[in-house]
């Protein structure tokens, strides 16, 4: 038996994977690019951003799944980008950039889905709650000091008891891969949620933006950078420091 | 009530089923109340205290048999007492009807006709709890053995044949017949998916991995529905009894009901069950002296909504954070601790023993071409019977609501009822003769979900109550799905802004647009209809959504921002009562002369309204003087 053991198609695409791969990793694999801000290589998929959604099943009769999460079967029909599909991606990045305008990660993806209009009342949260970095804490740094707590709008990730927690490192790794806070978008003024004014231009607006912020909670206390002074977390900070030196 | 010493062969279960039976036969009179919760609350336990002082007063105590058994159904009426042999049924019994019952009813055998039920259409009155209109109506497979039944007691669980299927399951079929049996008789999940049972327990009985664990979801959380609740408090064991069988024919041992710590009643009967069950050697080790083991535990959750979904309550059951997962795997392939886990609803349970003593054919018989049996509807809101009420699949919405319901209360027209809880849709008049099956609510654009049925009449404001189910989605919504969490917030600030005059045409578009999205892009049953309520009222009164945003007229009255009111001047006699209950003092006139409402300072409270002897005060909306 062959390893790769499960057979189906990929829009109309006829394509062999090992069994276990999730719909997204068959996609990426064959070069369909699927957008999604939850999902990381070397973390376990969660399924929160609902961007990487796609069609199943006969076309009459299709369900909808999130790719990353949901297993390739045999025999299995996938449509990645039928109007329905992009017509709902466009409708969450809209809901995404209306809340977290502060992204550059999502006023890119926005733009590149077509997204020409904020229609949602304009907020400012920083957070998309995708869990990546309670993933990324718990999975890769091996800590587990983060993690979701409350419910529905009361959602957030906090450390245990909203207090230091013993655990934390202060790797920063949760800083490195949050979609929210690590690129900063600091186009959008105050009457408009939409940037798209650097489409394609990446990362250019983060090189004039001298400074990495996150938007945890203060009593967090995971923050690299205590009392406002950040330490090195990343290249693009070392740099700067030699720079200064 | 006393203890049932273990039972270790099917004989002896046979044997005392004989002697409980007989023992009951030549009847000792006797007084049934229902302890319902609907009944507690309109003072059951007071009544039955009552019965109880009274009959030790005069001596009756052992000559006469008082009852307290589970729900009846007929809420509305409630407390309900029958009484036996005569089966005579007095409904809103008050502590001060007691004396009188027992005098004429129990000692003389007359009828009070002052206490009997009266048919509000018809004006007669009726003697027999049967033929009360309400019950007539149905079909009543699971509820009917609620009001023989004293739920603490074992023994008049056995007397009615209780523990049987279990017997003959462990006794004279293989798992394999049990599961066609149940899958030949077509029973779905009653919990709102529909996915047919017998199905589901294959998958389980197949898959290899020990243990196998079978979960009973008692998470019943729609605002208005207690149907689970009520057979869990009333008829605990033949839930257990379901399980059991249940467990025999996946092969599990250990099995779970799952319920809200707000039922605090069906936690204290269940688990009384479970004990006397255990002791009784019809759960635990080796029951009924087979080789077959099983055993219950109870967990209670603490309440939040999405637990109901089977994904979402494994999390919570293993002690994780409640929140749904993707499918597959199924939890009948890897459920609980990555095992193989059924899930079924209370009401689903229940069934079974039935399946099993009358047979698959029996249960098919009942019910539409693609659902089968009978489903137990909690029917409230603005109808006169509310209650529960159990009919046969594909029974019309207009018998549930006007044969069984008796209809809208004070004459009022029907504007819509809503199905399936929280995230379902609310249906017009036009749709009243829609069959209640799965296929057919689905067309329609609504759910069949656990089994809510909420009345609403003229005085109902459809985009209110897409915003207040929509409030509640958001509220309840896990948060795991951006879709869903982000989607339901920015809905219900949509809705509010229609409610409260700042809509617009183009907050139709976008509402429509979110909410297909959110339903298209969310993973469980929750997310996938957030926008149920809000897409159904939309579909069909969309023209009270225009209303509201061209006219600013909420006909309904409902909607506070847009009514105001006032007092007509042709019909004021200046009595000054609605001056006297107005809280913020808006209300001003002079004795015997018209009295003014003072529109700045009024805040819509309607206790003006309610108070005018005169009908005076009016709700004015939009544009209307």
């Amino acid at each position: 038996m062959s390893y790769m053991n499960i057979s189906l198609t990929i829009n109309g695409l006829h394509v062999d994977v090992p069994e276990g791969t999730s719909i997204l990793e068959a996609a990426q694999t064959y070069g369909i690019n699927i957008p999604t801000l939850c999902h990381l290589d070397g973390l376990s998929s969660y399924g929160a951003c609902r961007l990487c959604i796609v069609e199943i099943g006969p076309a009459e009769n299709p369900k909808v799944v999130s790719s990353c999460t949901y297993r390739c079967e045999e025999g299995m029909e996938v449509r990645t980008h039928t109007k329905r599909i992009l017509d709902t991606r466009k409708i969450i990045l809209e809901l995404m950039v209306c809340s977290t305008p502060g992204s550059k990660t999502i006023q890119d993806l926005a733009s590149a889905h077509g997204v020409i209009q904020t229609r949602f009342r304009p907020e400012n949260e920083d957070c998309i709650l995708c869990g990546l970095c309670v993933r990324m804490c718990a999975e890769q740094m091996m800590a587990g000091a983060i993690a979701f707590a409350g419910r529905g709008p009361d959602r957030h990730i906090t450390t245990p008891f909203d207090e230091l927690s013993e655990l934390c490192r202060h790797c920063g790794g949760c800083m490195h891969v949050c979609p929210a806070c690590m690129y900063r978008c600091m186009g959008p003024k105050a009457d408009t949620t939409l940037c798209s004014a650097c489409l394609n231009l990446s990362p250019s607006c983060v090189e004039v933006y001298d400074q990495q912020q996150c938007w945890m909670p203060p009593s967090c206390g995971t923050c690299v950078r205590p009392e406002g002074n950040y330490l090195p977390a990343t290249g693009l900070i070392i740099e700067e420091e030699k720079a200064t030196e | 009530m006393s203890k049932v010493e273990a039972i270790r062969s099917f004989a002896e279960l046979e044997d005392l089923h004989g002697v409980l039976v007989e023992r009951r036969q030549g009847e000792r009179p006797r007084i049934s109340v229902c302890t319902g919760t609907g009944c507690v609350a309109c003072g059951a336990t007071k009544v039955v205290e009552t019965f109880k002082k009274i009959l030790d007063e005069k001596g009756l105590s052992d000559s006469v048999e008082l009852k307290s058994t589970g729900c009846h159904g007929f809420c509305e009426m409630g407390p309900l007492v029958t009484l036996g042999p005569s089966g005579y049924f007095y409904p809103s019994v008050r502590p001060g009807d007691v004396q009188k019952i027992i005098e004429r009813t129990v000692l003389e055998g007359e009828i009070v006709e002052e206490l009997l039920y009266k048919d509000p259409q018809t004006g007669e009155k009726v003697e027999h709890e049967a033929e009360v209109p309400f019950y007539k109506h149905q079909q009543r497979i699971i509820l009917a053995e609620n009001g023989h039944l004293d739920p603490n007691d074992l023994e008049d669980f056995i007397a009615i044949g209780g523990y049987k299927a279990l017997a003959h399951t462990l006794g004279s079929m293989s798992p394999d017949e049990v599961v066609d049996s149940v899958t030949r008789s077509g029973l779905a999940g009653r919990g709102g998916a529909g996915f047919l049972t017998g199905r589901k327990w294959d998958i389980a009985r197949r898959q290899p991995g020990e243990p196998k664990y079978i979960v009973c979801n008692a998470d019943e959380g729609d605002p208005g529905a207690y149907m689970d609740r009520s057979i869990l408090e009333g008829n605990p064991h033949r839930v257990i009894e379901g399980m059991g069988i249940g467990a025999y024919a996946i092969g599990a041992r250990q099995g779970f009901i799952y319920v809200r710590h707000e039922y605090p009643l069906a936690v204290e009967r269940i688990t009384k069950a479970i004990d006397d069950a255990r002791s009784a050697c019809l759960l635990g080790e080796e029951i009924l002296g087979t080789g077959f083991s099983f055993d219950l535990k109870v967990v209670r959750g603490a309440g939040a909504f999405v637990c109901g979904e089977e994904t979402a309550l494994i999390a919570s059951l293993e002690g994780h954070k409640g929140e749904p997962r993707q499918r597959p795997p199924f939890p009948a392939e890897s459920g609980f601790q990555g095992k193989p886990t059924i899930i079924n609803n209370v009401e689903t349970w229940a069934n079974v023993p039935h399946i099993i003593n009358n047979g698959p054919d029996w249960y098919a018989a009942y019910g539409s071409k693609d659902s089968k049996g009978t489903k137990i509807f909690s029917l409230v809101g603005k109808v006169n019977n509310t209650g529960l009420v159990e009919v046969p699949m594909g029974t019309s919405i207009r018998s549930i609501v006007f044969d069984i319901g008796g209809g809208i209360p004070k004459g009022k027209a029907f504007k819509a009822v809503q199905t399936g809880g929280p995230a379902g849709g609310c249906l017009p008049a036009e749709l009243l003769d829609l069959p209640i099956d799965f296929e057919a609510l689905q067309e329609a654009g609504t759910i069949m979900g656990s089994g809510g049925l909420i009345v609403m009449d003229e005085d109902t404001c459809m985009v209110d109550v897409a915003r207040y189910f929509t409030k509640f989605l958001e509220e309840e919504s896990c948060g795991k799905c951006y879709s869903c969490r982000k989607g339901t917030q920015r809905m219900r600030e949509l809705l509010d802004d229609i409610c409260e005059g700042r809509g617009t045409m183009a907050h139709l578009d976008l509402l429509e647009e979110l909410g297909q999205a959110v339903n298209t892009a969310s993973m469980c049953g929750l997310g996938q209809n957030a926008a149920t309520p809000m897409l159904s009222t939309l579909r069909y009164f969309r023209n009270e959504y225009i209303e509201h945003i061209k006219d600013h007229n909420c006909s309904a009255g409902v909607c506070t921002a847009l009514i105001r009111y006032k007092i007509l001047e042709d019909l004021c006699d200046g009595c000054a009562a609605c001056a006297k209950v107005c809280p913020v003092e808006a209300i001003t006139g002079e004795k015997d002369q018209l009295h003014v409402i003072d529109i700045e300072a009024c805040v819509k409270c309607g206790t003006c309204l309610e108070v005018c002897a005169k009908d005076a005060v009016v709700v004015i909306s939009g544009g209307g003087e």
